[in-house]
């Protein structure tokens, strides 16, 4: 009995080690095959957006580029976070693709690891995009990426549920005026507000709003600024509203408890337009109000097109030709279009703002917001992690506000080196 | 090359002769040639990236030096790092309590289920079919209903609770309940493993054994305690062997849950060393994979006690 399962467990690793050896060969064969088939060759692209195939406005996009280059293009979608990975691990293994959409916070790293090349190096204009912007992708001088569009958070709010309340929404211009209007809201028995609090960069992303318009920065999340806006978050969740599971939520799932209707307000961002109007929900946007009244700066959210560094550099060429496609003005706006996102050009938000006059406060929102790594380049990531884990540790009630954000201060500082 | 041993090494076999000597190093070819595609697939598939494992854990891996290959070497400061870090603690503590909790309800909710189905009723078959479910199921559907269900606001949990007048649990959002949470979507997922070993283990007890004990005049339970039990120590030593290293490197279920939180609240050695090295923005690879390399040597040893048991079980 044992004699035959080891004999036949042989077997199988035999068999596995024929497929692997045989399925190796015929992949050579069929790589050199289609990259000699096209006649501009094989270009391959990878972005964040697994969600849009082909057939999407934004899969068209890239396929119209490809025929404009006379190229053809391989695209890959891939989750946000996983596609760090994968481009960190084909970049060691030297076979990076020639264009990566990337979240506009990790430019930074990957530039400084050399993984990116310049815009200088491959010739692109980026004259006329948005300063506040464009700084995301800016290291000592050179700039690696141009921004493809840009999002950003706001309150949507549910004008049926205030207006049943009571609430006007016009009279949310602060923290407490904000406050005020939840205890209304909850007091005429629906739900309050629901955000993004997961314990990834996307709580950081929702939670930085909150922190600049306390009056805080990221050199020091310990400050009572600070912890006065951790404190605001936590008390919405004791006083009950905020649901318990905003601790856990994406930006997804947070959106998708606002589309019940029940809720008087969510946190999110441009890109869920679309969704707020099939809904059917009779929605506003407000800007984030900063502690002491007026718009607080919110993140920057988007992403960059990048060319990484290729060993064979008689690819740039082609490469500016797609990536000069992909946001030249003519395109740019039915990119941003498809993606629901505000321009990175200025006089392309006017033009926006005109053809769906809904996009008016985002655009505002956009032009006020900060790039996340714009003042701590590449020490971002680090402080973003140990934000996120205050703000889990604090809304779970593992820790208060106050020794949380202590505890990331330190770690942050000791994840630096100083 | 291969073809000239062969036949020497054949020859040898039928008895040809005392002439030909050097066979033995003949058969040591083809035992090679037969050897080479399982060493090649173990080199391959398991030594190689269990040497880069251990590599990564002694070098200080930034994202600049892990594409330039130029990490310098720092012996064993990734792993005082991990040492001294304050997950440490909670994470060994979660690691034990989720596989030893796991472990004790899976075997006996298995062994309850596997004496259940002994008795060949109607529909037995079935029934036990589709008690395999949640061990057919891809981990990343079970593990996104699990937390559907468990959702706090709108989870069914929370509503069935309430009906028995239960106030809203916080199942995966509160640090006293997450690690219970993806204990109990663990335990479910077990438990089919277990019920299938244990139920072809009951196959094998003679049915002889239960006859004469009723004839004694032996209770059920004397029976079951008597008869069934000592006669399934053997499968049972060797389920719970197995569940035990499965159940140590458990990783999907928590991550889908709970991504190991809130804060450190269900965050065991296996999420913490794959939060390490892919959950920020910046990896931290050689922290990662010294955690990795923890896990290893833990599951080394519950494996080299395998083998001894199995060992003992053969002996008797």
């Amino acid at each position: 009995m044992r004699h035959h399962t080891l004999r036949s467990a042989g077997a199988t690793a035999l068999a596995l080690g024929v497929l692997t050896g045989v399925t190796a060969c015929s992949g050579s064969d069929s790589d050199s095959g289609s990259d000699s088939d096209a006649s501009g060759g094989t270009f391959t692209f990878w972005d964040p957006y697994p969600q849009w195939d082909e057939d999407t406005a934004w899969g068209q996009q890239v396929e119209h580029c490809a025929e404009q280059t006379g190229v053809r293009i391989d695209r890959t979608g891939y989750d946000t976070s996983d596609l760090t990975t994968q481009a960190l691990l084909a970049g060691q293994q030297g076979n990076s693709p020639d264009i990566i959409v990337l979240d506009n916070p990790v430019v930074s790293t990957l530039a400084e690891a050399g993984l990116l090349s310049t815009t200088e190096d491959l010739g692109l204009d980026t004259s006329g995009f948005a300063e506040n912007l464009m700084a995301a992708g800016e290291i000592d001088g050179a700039s690696y990426g141009v921004p493809i569009g840009a999002n950003t958070t706001a309150l949507y709010y549910n004008a049926t549920v205030l207006a049943d309340a009571g609430v006007d929404p016009a009279s949310v211009t602060d923290w407490q005026s904000l406050t005020d209007a939840l205890e209304q809201v909850t007091a005429a028995g629906h739900k309050g507000i629901t955000f993004a609090g997961i314990g990834t960069e996307e709580g950081s992303f929702q939670f930085l709003p909150w922190l600049w318009g306390s009056g805080a920065d990221l050199h020091d999340i310990a400050s009572p600024e600070a912890v006065s806006a951790l404190e605001l978050w936590k008390g919405w969740l004791d006083d009950g509203y905020a649901p318990n599971s905003v601790i856990s939520n994406t930006q997804e799932v947070s959106w998708q408890e606002f589309a019940t209707g029940d809720y008087a307000f969510a946190q999110n961002g441009t890109w869920q337009l679309a969704a707020a109007d099939e809904s059917g929900i009779d929605y506003g946007v407000l800007t984030i109000p900063s502690a002491a009244g007026g718009p607080a700066p919110a993140a920057t959210g988007g992403e960059f097109v990048t060319a990484p560094v290729q060993t064979d550099t008689d690819r740039y060429e082609t490469t500016t030709q797609i990536i000069d496609c992909l946001v030249s003005a003519d395109n740019l706006l039915a990119t941003d279009t498809a993606l629901s996102y505000v321009a990175p050009i200025e006089d392309l938000r006017e033009q926006q703002v005109q053809d769906n006059p809904g996009l008016a406060p985002w655009v505002e929102a956009v032009s006020a917001a900060r790039g996340r790594t714009t003042d701590l380049g590449t020490d971002y990531p680090v402080i973003s992690e140990q934000l996120w884990n205050a703000v889990q540790n604090a809304l779970s009630g593992s820790q208060s506000p106050q020794d949380a954000l202590e505890a990331a201060q330190q770690a942050a500082e000791s994840g630096l080196g100083n | 090359m291969t073809a000239v041993p062969t036949t020497g090494g054949w020859r040898n076999r039928q008895g040809d002769g005392p002439r030909r000597r050097r066979t033995p190093s003949g058969t040591g070819v083809i035992a090679w040639c037969f050897l080479a595609p399982l060493v090649i697939y173990l080199v391959t598939f398991y030594a190689y990236p269990l040497y880069r494992n251990i590599e990564l854990s002694f070098k200080d891996y930034t994202v600049a030096s892990f594409v330039q290959g130029n990490a310098p070497f720092v012996g064993w400061d990734n792993f005082t790092e991990v040492f001294e870090s304050p997950t440490l603690g909670p994470a060994l503590r979660n690691t034990l309590v989720f596989t030893l909790a796991s472990l004790v309800f899976q075997y006996g909710i298995g062994l309850a289920l596997a004496v259940f189905f002994q008795k060949n009723f109607r529909l037995a078959g079935t029934l036990r079919a589709l008690f395999l479910v949640p061990w057919l199921l891809p981990l990343i559907v079970s593990g996104s209903v699990w937390s559907w269900m468990m959702n706090s606001e709108s989870g069914v949990v929370n509503a069935a609770l309430e009906a028995f007048g239960i106030g809203q649990i916080n199942w995966l959002t509160s640090p006293h309940w997450s690690l219970v949470a993806v204990i109990v979507a663990n335990i479910w997922i077990g438990v089919p493993f277990n019920l299938v070993l244990l139920y072809s283990g009951l196959q094998n007890i003679p049915p002889e054994l239960y006859e004469a004990a009723s004839l004694d005049g032996a209770s059920t339970w004397q029976q079951f305690r008597r008869i069934t039990f000592p006669l399934l120590r053997p499968v049972s030593a060797i389920t719970v062997l197995l569940g035990l290293v499965y159940t140590l490197k458990v990783f999907d279920i928590i991550w889908i849950m709970t991504r190991g939180g809130p804060g450190t609240s269900s965050t065991t050695l296996s999420t913490w060393s794959y939060e390490l090295g892919f959950g920020s923005l910046l990896p931290h690879f050689g922290p990662g994979a010294a955690v990795g390399n923890l896990l290893i040597v833990i599951a080394l040893v519950f494996g080299l006690i395998y083998i001894r048991v199995q060992k003992r079980q053969e002996e008797w």
